[in-house]
């Protein structure tokens, strides 16, 4: 546990910390992610994915639960979770990260701020449309639109 | 997504935990029909964790590992303390026939173990002495088949040596062990072949050989036929691959007793 502690703990909480922009909380974000992976590791199915993507869902989800004071939304089993390039590695993952940056950045800006507010402040698609002013559908399809987008860009 | 596209939309938003109300349910009993939704749904995780991975940088301070340690080296006892907490009745009373019957197994399983200790010291010490029987057989063997060994026929003075041989055979088992000494070399693709001549049938090869340097031979337990009674040995000149049946004259014989 030491060792996947020290592999994947700055994922967890990076993203934890994006999330609840507070240290302590994203601190006990990354303690309970781990403990739930060592009561169970059964939890994750290595035929499904690899550890880091997974821990990373595991994280933002448990973090936006926090945000949202409410109780976990999501059984971590039933969290499958599928990347196409192995990002085990320290270096696959910088890799990838670059790429996914840069897409990002070349990103619409509404789109990229549609994709954030869902992902990063746990906000639903009529929250969004509400506070952008934006259609229902097009929230929608811009947050889809952009997944697909990062998908792509780490595949080619 | 073929026929799936009015949920393709609502997929991306549900792997964020993103979509609520009538749309979500929709989406969660069409999931759970359709093999093909979950598979991106999956995918679409993946693509949010790649946005995760975007967030990289700063690293939880070194007291975070400290405390994860110290939970889970705290852990068992937890689970330990949450089960006994919810012990029944029932369940109380059962761990007393269980103790009670766990109690008694373990006498029996003593017993039983104590007999089997006997019987493996028993065994040891048979082993023991069937090693030795065999050290003492394979010294036996090793000292005849030694290509080293000093083999003298001893005679009656001033006779000069003559060819002879020793054949021990011990029916039951089938076994027979040949010595022969000052035995001349035999013609090129020549060799000695010896015979078992039964009471009854015809003779049986024992084996094929030439003599080392100085006329010595010696054949070990050759396969031979089950039980059978010989009636005497005998030698003769043969190919090297050795003949099925003797090839006149008959060289040297011995009668048994």
């Amino acid at each position: 546990m030491a060792a996947l502690y020290d592999r994947y703990s700055a994922i967890v909480y990076s993203v934890a910390l994006r999330v609840l922009g507070d240290t302590g909380v994203a601190e006990d974000i990354l303690q309970e992610v781990f403990l739930q992976l060592w009561r169970n590791p059964g939890l994750f199915d290595a035929s499904r994915g690899n550890l880091a993507p997974w821990l990373a869902v595991i994280a933002r989800n448990r973090a936006i639960d926090a945000l949202r004071k409410r109780r976990p939304e999501t059984d971590v089993e039933e969290v499958f979770v599928s990347v196409e390039p192995d990002l085990a590695g320290e270096a696959e993952r910088s890799r990838t990260m670059e790429k996914v940056r840069s897409v990002l950045g070349q990103m619409p800006a509404p789109q990229r701020t549609a994709v954030e507010m869902a992902y990063f402040q746990g906000m639903t698609h009529t929250e969004i449309a509400e506070k952008t002013g934006e259609p229902l559908g097009t929230i929608k399809t811009r947050i889809r639109s952009a997944l697909l987008a990062l998908r792509k860009s780490v595949l080619a | 997504m073929n026929g799936h596209e009015q949920f393709a939309d609502d997929l991306a938003l549900y792997a964020m935990n993103a979509l609520q109300g009538d749309e979500r349910l929709a989406l969660e009993k069409h999931l759970s029909e359709c093999a093909a939704c979950r598979r991106e749904l999956e995918q679409l995780r993946g693509d949010t964790a790649l946005l995760a991975f975007t967030t990289a940088g700063p690293r939880p301070p070194q007291r975070s590992k400290q405390r994860l340690m110290d939970a889970i080296a705290k852990e068992p006892r937890g689970n330990q303390a949450k089960e006994e907490a919810h012990v029944s009745p029932w369940w109380s009373a059962m761990r007393w026939v269980l103790a009670a019957a766990l109690i008694l197994m373990g006498a029996l399983l003593s017993r039983q173990n104590n007999q089997l200790n006997e019987e493996i010291l028993a065994l040891q010490k048979q082993s023991i002495e069937q090693q030795a029987d065999l050290v003492r057989a394979k010294e036996i063997v090793a000292t005849l088949t030694a290509p080293d060994a000093q083999v003298v026929a001893v005679v009656k003075a001033n006779t000069p040596p003559q060819p002879q041989g020793k054949a021990i055979y011990v029916r039951d088992r089938s076994s027979l062990i040949f010595i022969a000494n000052n035995m001349p070399v035999p013609p090129p693709q020549k060799a000695y072949e010896l015979w078992v001549i039964p009471k009854t049938g015809a003779p049986i090869p024992a084996g094929v050989f030439k003599p080392d340097t100085h006329g010595s031979a010696t054949v070990i337990n050759p396969p031979l036929p089950a039980g059978t009674e010989a009636k005497a040995f005998a030698i003769t000149m043969e190919p090297e691959e050795g003949s099925a049946t003797p090839t006149m004259p008959i060289l040297m014989m011995g009668a048994g007793e």
